[in-house]
């Protein structure tokens, strides 16, 4: 089926083909006639040796002489040489058969088959393997049965790791060669076993290994995927960490029961309106973990009992692992002489939290913060009021030098985490020799691979440096090398595009200087925060997909509007949220807004101008939790019910994502999906919704 | 660029179909029920699905239905979880599910599920992922995803899953675009896609675009129309289909077309066949 050449059949070779299948199908009709009947035979065996020698992929073959193996066991005497001979002449049929096509799966299985019985030789099998693989190094197949063979023959992990560095040694260009050494090499890392331990200097023969694969042909790929696999051992830790929370490390979190009128000391990244008793805790990890709940997580607190806290994993398929995770915590009473209350959160004091790759949360760790909380005053607009975007009612927030308390800088919204001092040198020296060795590469080619790579590393640098820098450094070089690659490498375009969103987001992110560039104040147009809603803005950057989130958390109102936003995967953290606008973006279906499925204080939403509707694939249906993934139900009949004279079938996905939320605000129109029928569907689901497309409901 | 030679491509399965006696067919007999999955699908997915005769397929399908209830390649074949798949997606494709013993056939799939949640091809015991995914996509269909262990089919899965991000056909062994479609549609179907690290695996998949437009299904392999399917669908359950270029690819696949005869081979100006016709269409 594969690798024929097309070409029309000349008569000759018609007549040929047509004398050669019929005696293929007499041997068939024959093999079959002697199955059904159980025949067993010498005649018979020697037709279905004919036949998966010159047809291996006839599967019932390969089961008869495993029932005609069964059966002459069962009717000689225990001789273990007429067993092994039995055994060894089911060898000689697989060989025949792989001469054929050495990539049947019906001929190695039978093989596994044979060999676990017991009776035959492993060294043969060895020597055949090497046959094999010389033929074809990339044959899977042969690598999975000489997995099989070395499991029998209890074959070290060492010493299968010395037979793909002679692979290797021989030819760079084997995929096979260095996929298997990961695996062996992972497993001996994590076993430390003696001789890979400790695994730095295990790591840079391992550089240096695939440094020639990559610098012999940069454009061969077989080397590029170790390496990545190569850095993320050297950047990250194994184990869960957390990176960052809200309330932050060390703030004073006031809440705000209305709008406050007095003059006390704001910021936009430690206040919060609620009018319902709670406000979230949202601790944010580097990896999704499990087993978070009130005896692997403590917070203390004169307002709630740990005991009674109830986390809950924010993961937009129901499933119970995720980043990040919440739990609402009471807040003080209004008091006119409001005390701060101070909350201890202690986490990794006893085991349980595991992330999903096995390892366990294992720093313990505590920060703290304190809540106030300010008395009602008369509320000032917002109530029913519809929001409007428009940039008349931003202006740019200015830090007031009267302010008493400082704004938080950003470096307390992350939580430094402890590394031992010698692995983190070891690191940044690492990543420093593989910078200035692939800068060197750049120099004389410009490849692909150089400049993807030189671009991951110098991410990699900035994360290492960044808790205590607190910079970007190598954000612009990175961003110009994403911007090469999208020249360099055009079929991959989206792909760099993404990746440097990411960069632009970190970039943006990484000072308080440059995020306050970004945030302004909404409302009646005067500049003091009081009396004004802070927003995010961060439209016509040319986004195609989000991130950096762990920094964001304090959001409350985010403008995402004009870019080329396809996902917003990652938005379930951002808790505060109540005022989102994805207006003119490249949202292709309402599963892509299955994140806010999860974010409750979601009350004004703008989706205007996307595509929804426009494409017959949805490219996210499978990554939010529905039916589709058995992870949710619809109760069909009841719930049509409630829907009216709508086919549910129709608009189950807006059904999924709506009926959840409660909007009181929503701009759907410019969607091919958004027509009169939508929309009255829409108002049956959500029946807090007061506006829609900017008109008032009744 | 190209056209796709819908009308070809039609004359050309059904010409396959009817034929039964010359060398290739009677060597391919054995998988009779997947080239019929492949061929019918094609004509579903051109509009001409009502060319063929009904009845005359279903009462094929239920004569290769064997008393364990799985069914084999073709009348008289050994039963095997290949098969039983491509036999539920023929009558679903007919909508004539109603015609099977729904019992039966979902009791054939549980008993090849093992201890460690993965599944065997059938009673012989040869262990794929997949076969994992052939369970639980057929046992989706039918709507009896409970008469297995979910939970233990997808931890199964997830230990298939190697460090470039890609999955094998069993624990260690090498990714591959055909092995990564299985895990990732199983993962989808039950909801688990969670597991996967997506910027990951979606590097490693759009890689597989070559400089012709092709996609290979591993690294330094040549391109391959049936991998029009495997990776695209592959990146579209995760997401990130819009890191490989669409119309190149397009390309590619109408470039592997026999504009003469109809059908869609393996690379340009090689031969035609049902399997790698089915997959180009699909990709288009």
């Amino acid at each position: 089926m594969h690798g024929r050449p097309r070409k029309d059949p000349k008569p000759e070779d018609a007549a040929a083909s047509v004398a050669k299948a019929e005696k293929l199908r007499s041997l068939q009709s024959q093999f079959l006639s002697n199955h059904h009947k159980k025949i067993y035979t010498n005649e018979a065996l020697e037709v279905s040796a004919k036949l998966l020698e010159v047809n291996p992929e006839y599967y019932t073959a390969w089961n008869f002489r495993k029932l005609a193996v069964e059966h002459r066991l069962s009717q000689s005497d225990s001789d273990p040489d007429s067993i092994k001979s039995i055994f060894s002449e089911e060898l000689k049929v697989v060989e025949s058969a792989l001469k054929q096509n050495f990539k049947s799966y019906g001929a190695w299985h039978h093989r596994k088959w044979v060999l676990s019985k017991g009776h035959s030789s492993i060294d043969h099998e060895m020597r055949l393997l090497d046959r094999y693989q010389k033929l074809d190094p990339r044959n899977f197949h042969a690598w999975d049965y000489r997995r099989f063979v070395a499991a029998l023959m209890n074959r070290s992990e060492v010493d299968e790791l010395r037979y793909t560095t002679d692979m290797i040694n021989s030819n760079f260009s084997n995929y096979s060669a260095w996929h298997n050494r990961s695996i062996l090499l992972s497993n001996l890392l994590q076993r430390k076993v003696q001789g890979f331990f400790p695994k730095e200097v295990v790591l840079n023969e391992e550089y240096e290994l695939v440094h020639q694969a990559i610098f012999t042909d940069p454009d061969d790929q077989s080397g590029w995927f170790y390496y990545l696999w190569l850095l993320d051992q050297t950047v990250k830790a194994d184990a869960p960490l957390l990176v960052s929370s809200w309330p932050a490390r060390d703030s004073n979190l006031i809440i705000l029961e209305d709008q406050c009128l007095d003059d006390c000391a704001l910021s936009p990244f430690n206040t919060f309106h609620s009018d319902s008793g709670t406000f979230p805790l949202i601790v944010y990890f580097n990896q999704a973990v499990e087993g978070v709940n009130s005896s692997t997580i403590s917070v203390e607190s004169v307002l709630n009992a740990n005991s009674e806290l109830t986390w809950k994993p924010l993961s937009t398929n129901n499933s119970p692992a995720a980043q990040v995770w919440v739990t609402y915590l009471n807040y003080p009473k209004v008091d006119v002489h409001s005390e701060a209350y101070p909350v201890e959160v202690s986490i990794g004091h006893s085991g349980g939290i595991i992330s999903s790759s096995g390892f366990h949360y294992s720093h313990p760790s505590r920060f703290a913060f304190k809540v106030f909380a300010r008395p009602v005053k008369t509320p000032i607009g917002h109530g029913g009021d519809i929001i409007s975007w428009q940039d008349g009612n931003f202006a740019l927030y200015e830090t007031s030098p009267e302010e008493p308390n400082p704004t938080i800088s950003l470096d307390q919204l992350n939580i430094k985490d402890d590394n031992e001092k010698t692995s983190s040198e070891w690191r940044a020296e690492t990543i420093a020799n593989e910078i200035a060795l692939f800068q060197e590469l750049l120099s004389e080619i410009s490849c692909k691979i150089g400049k993807l790579t030189l671009a991951r590393l110098l991410k990699a640098r900035d994360l290492l440096l960044s808790p205590c820098a607190n910079k970007m450094v190598y954000s612009e070089e990175v961003i110009n090398l994403y911007s090469d690659l999208r020249t360099l490498d055009p079929p991959h375009s989206q792909f760099y595009k993404d990746e440097h969103s990411l960069t632009l987001l970190q970039q943006i992110t990484s000072t308080r200087e440059s995020l306050l560039r970004y945030c302004f104040l909404h409302g009646d147009g005067t500049s003091s925060f009081i009396g004004n809603s802070m927003c995010l803005r961060l439209n016509n950057l040319s986004l195609s997909r989000m991130g950096s989130i762990e920094r964001l958390l304090w959001v409350q109102m985010l403008d995402l509007s004009h870019n080329e936003l396809r996902s917003i995967e990652g938005l379930e953290a951002m808790q505060l949220l109540s005022c989102l606008n994805l207006s003119n973006n490249k949202l292709c279906g309402f599963t892509a807004l299955g994140p806010l499925r999860l974010l409750k204080s979601l009350k004004v939403l703008d989706i205007s101008c996307n595509q929804i509707g426009s494409h017959s694939i949805d490219t996210t249906r499978y990554l939010c939790s529905s039916p589709l993934c058995h992870t949710e139900e619809i109760d069909w009949g009841r719930d049509e019910t409630v829907t009216g004279d709508v086919n549910l079938a129709n608009y189950w996905e807006a059904f999924v994502i709506f009926r959840g939320l409660s909007l009181t605000q929503l701009d759907i129109v410019g969607n091919a999906v958004a027509d009169e029928k939508l929309k009255s569907f829409l108002v049956k689901i959500v029946p807090t919704l007061k506006w829609l497309d900017g008109g008032e409901l009744h | 660029m190209g056209e796709l030679a819908a009308e070809k491509h039609v004359q050309y399965i059904l010409s396959v179909e009817k034929r039964k006696d010359d060398l290739i067919s009677v060597a391919m007999e054995h998988l009779r029920m997947n080239g019929a999955y492949w061929g019918l699908t094609t004509l579903d997915l051109l509009g001409k699905l009502e060319t063929v005769d009904v009845d005359e397929v279903v009462s094929w399908v239920m004569e290769c239905q064997h008393e364990s209830g799985g069914y084999g390649g073709n009348i008289g074949h050994d039963p095997h979880i290949l098969y039983t798949l491509s036999a539920v997606q023929i009558l679903a494709l007919f909508d004539k599910l109603n015609v099977l013993d729904v019992e039966k056939v979902t009791n054939y799939i549980a008993q090849l599920q093992n201890q460690d949640g993965s599944f065997s091809g059938d009673i012989w015991g040869e262990v794929d992922t997949r076969f994992s995914y052939i369970a639980l996509c057929c046992l989706s269909i039918l709507h009896r995803l409970d008469k297995i262990n979910v939970e233990k089919a997808v931890s199964y899965i997830v230990s298939c899953k190697n460090l470039d991000g890609g999955f094998g056909s069993t624990p260690g062994g090498e990714s591959h675009a055909g092995q990564i479609f299985c895990c990732v549609g199983a993962l989808a179907i039950t909801g688990s896609l969670h597991h996967i690290d997506k910027d990951l695996l979606g590097w490693w998949l759009c890689e597989r675009q070559v400089k012709s437009g092709g996609l290979n299904g591993r690294p330094e392999k040549l391109p391959d129309v049936c991998y029009s399917w495997w990776v695209l669908s592959s990146l579209i359950m995760i997401d990130r289909v819009h890191w490989i270029n669409k119309e190149k690819l397009v390309k590619f696949i109408l470039d592997c077309q026999d504009t003469e005869n109809g059908g869609i081979s393996d690379r340009p100006d090689d031969a035609v066949d049902v399997y790698h016709t089915y997959f180009g269409v699909a990709g288009v």
